[in-house]
């Protein structure tokens, strides 16, 4: 690679020709702040806390979209640098809703970080606020505009990550807002609830909707059986919230920190995982084998669900029949389960932790309620589940190791890679693959389907069945997959898609990564690694072996896709409009 | 009724015009200030119809088109009168007491910037610089500039429009 020679304070620099000076500086130890910016996806020098000195310049330039040049001589830290970031910093938090305390970014922001570092200790300019929008009508996302600085790394998440684009900058100057068309709620558009946008925001402009007090409420009910599941992408995520590693592993601890808080039952989704393989698995193989509508298109994503149903409703046959493993265990709860034990079950509340800010909607979709009952009462992120903890004084790491609790705990590793992009292929085609061939598999670890990279392909042999597989993580490569089908570029049999990038490791309700820690890492690749350490680890790996599930079919369901399990497990879509009806 | 059922007919009739306007733009992401104006040149102002035929043709998403929409103060949202009154706010009509004179208007005509009188007459809009400093504070009245202007000389030149 062609490197070029720069000096930044002073220090001899190389970097790539294609650099920015942020980058070169950051390689070479300097910190630039920045604010607007986050790494591949919107570097647009906006907010200019990034501004630098460069000799022979007129004026200061941001650093974040500056080419490096040979012989560039850059000053990061000088008189007039400080003061400019100051100055900026301050107009900015001038039109800021200052409610810090009580922001659900306390202390997890970066506004407030960028504060501190640069001393700014009063705003010099107050003056006139804009014109703020409050929008909580969506049952994933809540809107606070008074706390937005117009950064845009929502916009550019929603538009180029996820391809949806349904947040823009409207109207110019002091009246601009981060907002959908006509200022309507998110609930309003073809908004897919997937909450990547709360991740890329740096302050609490965007955020879940809160729904612990409802959780709280049914845990001092005396009348209420509180029933909870876990997520597989929790126990690699939530350990961060505790000041762990990236990718951190707590299963042990959860089931431990769920007691503590008063759950009555401790249960794992990875138990349901396991059983949407086999319903999924055996339509797979029936849609192959009778000549039913291909490529089959996992269904475990509600994001990708709603995108589907806006976006690409000519795929809706498409999609697998199955509901995702957050409702087959709902549906189970207050069925199954509140018959085997004996409780009634409208006195069962049922709660899962998610990665998740469109299990929110999920749940409350009107096909979700196969029970007779609302099948999941409420569904909290991890980040809800965080807080939850931090308020009952419980800390994970202070807490023993314990497991979760039979029979809707136990699980096998198949169930656990559901978390990570490429997981659900995975643990499919280890339980296809032996229900064909009738033979055992030995190398179980299809790795052509694990990976960030954003499109994954793969022909899988199955006992001379060549199946063609592919696999996509984030909706903009979503499109990249369905528009190859559409051209007739690709022949597929079998697609796994999953809204969020990473999978559900990289959820919109995952612990938020600041742009830094997003830059220092790949929290999507730390999270998976530590998901398929799980599974190593586990001593059943394949969905079909889960004892559970085999005395679930015993004992209620009969047999994949049977009567039984087409009332609760199996669902339908909707086709939804593009655009709002603002008629 | 028969006059909402007109309205309605040359809504229809401007809406098809446009789509076959549009054509020559099909898959053209850049083309989008062209086509909103020559959109705009048709009906006279976006409506939310309109938003949704340039998204789906230009195959961008609505959000940008109505965000440019709203960045660009040239383009409208809303009907326009049959006499658009543009009200320059560049510096040297700002600094001659232009807000006086947008502040007078409003009140004759009884609406707020960027609305349009019940009759559906006038329109009401603040622009930058139209390049008529010399006769500053100056407005538009659509291709016709009125300068040298004083709030009491507004009504009678509203008048001329009666």
């Amino acid at each position: 690679m062609d490197m070029v020679t720069l000096t930044i304070d002073g220090i001899k620099v190389q970097a790539p020709k294609d650099a920015t000076v942020l980058e070169a500086a950051r390689k070479a130890g300097i910190k630039i702040p920045t604010l607007c910016f986050l790494k591949g996806v919107n570097e647009i020098g906006a907010c200019r806390m990034c501004v630098v000195e460069v000799k022979g310049a007129k004026s200061l330039q941001t650093a974040c979209v500056l080419p490096v040049s040979d012989g560039m001589e850059v000053i990061t830290n000088s008189a007039a640098v400080r003061e400019s970031r100051k100055v900026t910093l301050e107009l900015l938090l001038s039109d800021h809703n200052l409610e810090c305390p009580t922001c659900i970014r306390n202390l997890n922001c970066e506004l407030q970080k960028l504060s501190e570092e640069l001393g700014v200790q009063a705003i010099r300019y107050p003056g006139e606020k804009s014109k703020a929008q409050y929008d909580d009508f969506s049952p994933s996302i809540v809107r606070d505009t008074s706390k937005c600085i117009l950064c845009r790394r929502c916009v550019s998440t929603c538009h180029k990550v996820q391809s949806v684009g349904v947040i823009s900058p409207n109207y110019r100057g002091f009246n601009t807002v981060i907002a959908p068309v006509y200022d309507m709620s998110l609930s309003e558009v073809s908004c897919v609830n997937c909450g990547q946008c709360i991740m890329a925001c740096p302050v609490g402009a965007l955020k879940e909707k809160d729904d612990t007090d409802k959780v709280w409420k049914a845990l001092a009910d005396p009348e209420k059986y509180v029933i909870v599941q876990t997520a597989p992408a929790i126990r690699v995520s939530l350990g961060e919230e505790f000041g762990g590693e990236l990718g951190t592993i707590v299963t042990k601890k959860l089931p431990a920190a769920l007691r503590r808080l008063g759950f009555d039952k401790v249960f794992d989704t990875d138990f349901s995982a396991d059983l949407t393989i086999l319903e999924e698995g055996s339509e797979f193989l029936d849609r192959l084998q009778n000549g039913g509508k291909l490529p089959l298109i996992t269904s475990c994503s509600p994001g990708w669900i709603k995108f589907c149903e806006h976006y690409y409703p000519e795929f809706l046959d498409n999609l697998s029949t199955c509901k995702s493993p957050q409702q087959m265990f709902g549906a189970l709860v207050k069925t199954y389960y509140a018959e085997k034990m004996g409780i009634d079950p409208s006195k069962i509340f049922s709660v899962s932790i998610m990665p998740c800010t469109a299990k929110k909607y999920e749940c409350k979709r009107p096909e979700m309620f196969s029970s007779g009952y609302q099948d999941v009462d409420v569904a909290l992120t991890t980040r809800e589940l965080s807080r939850m903890l931090k308020e009952a004084g419980i800390n994970l790491n202070n807490l023993p190791d314990e497991e979760f609790d039979e029979p809707l705990g136990i699980s096998t590793g198949a169930g656990a890679i559901f978390g990570a992009t490429g997981g659900v292929m995975e643990a499919a085609l280890r339980t296809v693959y032996e229900i064909v061939t009738k033979k055992e598999l030995k190398n179980i670890d299809f790795t052509e389907v694990r990976g960030v990279e954003g499109v994954k392909e793969a022909t899988i042999d199955i006992d001379g069945i060549k199946v063609n597989v592919a696999v996509a993580h984030g909706l903009s490569n979503a499109r990249v997959v369905l528009d190859r089908v559409k051209n007739g570029e690709a022949n597929y049999h079998f697609i796994e898609i999953m809204a969020c990038p990473g999978g559900c490791v990289g959820g919109g309700g995952q612990p938020i990564l600041n742009a830094d820690e997003r830059w220092e890492a790949d929290y999507r690749e730390e999270r998976a690694k530590a998901i398929y350490e799980v599974d190593r680890n586990m001593p059943l790996r394949k969905s079909h072996e889960n004892p559970a599930v085999k005395s679930l079919y015993k004992e209620f369901l009969g047999e994949p896709l049977g009567e039984k399990s087409h009332k609760l497990l199996h669902t339908h879509y909707t086709k939804r409009e593009l655009y709002p009806a603002t008629k | 009724m028969a006059v909402a059922l007109n309205q309605q007919q040359e809504f229809t009739a401007k809406l098809k015009q446009i789509e076959e306007m549009l054509k020559k733009y099909k898959g053209q992401k850049g083309a989008l200030l062209q086509a909103l104006q020559e959109a705009q040149n048709i009906m006279g102002y976006l409506p939310i119809e309109v938003q949704e035929m340039v998204a789906e043709t230009l195959d961008i998403t609505l959000s940008e088109v109505y965000s440019t929409i709203t960045f660009y103060s040239f383009f409208s949202l809303k009907p326009k009168g049959k006499y658009q009154i543009r009200t320059c706010l560049g510096t040297a009509c700002y600094v001659r007491g232009a807000e006086k004179i947008l502040d007078r208007l409003k009140t004759e005509l009884g609406i707020e910037v960027g609305d349009t009188t019940d009759d559906g007459k006038f329109s009401l809009n603040a622009c930058r610089c139209i390049g008529a400093c010399g006769l500053a504070p100056a407005i538009i009245i659509n291709d016709e500039v009125y300068g040298r202007l004083t709030p009491d000389k507004i009504p009678d030149i509203l008048k001329k429009f009666e």
